[in-house]
């Protein structure tokens, strides 16, 4: 089965990230295979890496950017909904003259047509966290 | 072609969550798939007459629900007994286009679908 994953909750505040997470593992490790995580909503927080949870918390937006990274899986963050929560790249950080930058490696900013696409090309499509 | 049916379940402006449902509607319709929005529970708000967001600075939502006609999505289902629940008028509505469906014609409606986005 080939997955899209929607992520609409953000790491803490919602539950809904930690639970895509899981399923996300555990897709993978039954034999499915992740068409694309798709990062939307208070889901685009997932992407920082500047969130600096206390030692004895689960870090969960480094959790995310290791299992992307292990995994090469496509994750892309809707760049409307993340320019709004103050989530940017190196590249939208200079076009809005911003001091800084924080999205993590692996997660790339794109369009909701990247939903649509992958809605098309994928068996079932699931949102976490609304 | 896979058809996507959008759950809207929450109310226009305590979150940024039914915009961003509208704004999916709007992206699916752009790129030419078959899309349709559904409103239930606190979703059916969004049907509110008169809305007055710039009071909260927030932009008007039921302008771009105004807006889907015009990107092909011709009816927005909403889920009747979500309005009777909450006291909502179905007579007046911020939109002429809405459809209201029953308990069965939401199931209907669901499993009818290819994909279901829920927001």
């Amino acid at each position: 089965m080939k997955f899209t994953l929607v992520i609409l909750g953000a790491p803490y505040s919602d539950s809904a990230s930690q639970t895509a997470l899981a399923f996300a593992h555990a897709a993978l490790a039954n034999g499915h295979t992740i068409y694309r995580l798709f990062f939307y909503a208070d889901g685009v927080h997932n992407a920082t890496r500047l969130a600096a949870p206390p030692q004895d918390e689960h870090d969960l937006p480094a959790s995310w950017q290791q299992f992307i990274t292990e995994h090469q899986l496509d994750a892309v963050v809707c760049i409307a909904a993340a320019l709004r929560r103050g989530l940017l790249d190196t590249t939208e950080a200079e076009r809005y003259q911003k001091s800084g930058d924080n999205i993590a490696q692996g997660f790339e900013l794109s369009g909701l047509g990247q939903l649509i696409e992958a809605s098309a090309a994928s068996d079932r499509v699931l949102t976490f966290g609304a | 072609m896979k058809s996507i049916l959008c759950i809207s379940r929450h109310p226009p402006y305590s979150s940024a969550l039914a915009r961003e449902a509208l704004e999916t509607v709007l992206a699916a319709a752009a790129f030419d798939q078959p899309v349709n929005l559904l409103l239930m529970d606190e979703g059916i708000w969004q049907l509110t007459p008169a809305q007055q967001p710039e009071a909260n600075k927030q932009k008007s939502l039921a302008r771009n629900l105004s807006a889907l006609e015009m990107f092909g999505v011709e009816r927005v289902y909403a889920h009747h007994r979500s309005a009777v629940e909450r006291g909502l008028n179905t007579e007046a509505l911020c939109i002429d286009t809405v459809q209201w469906l029953n308990d069965e014609q939401v199931q209907q409606l669901i499993a009818q679908q290819d994909h279901l986005l829920s927001f």
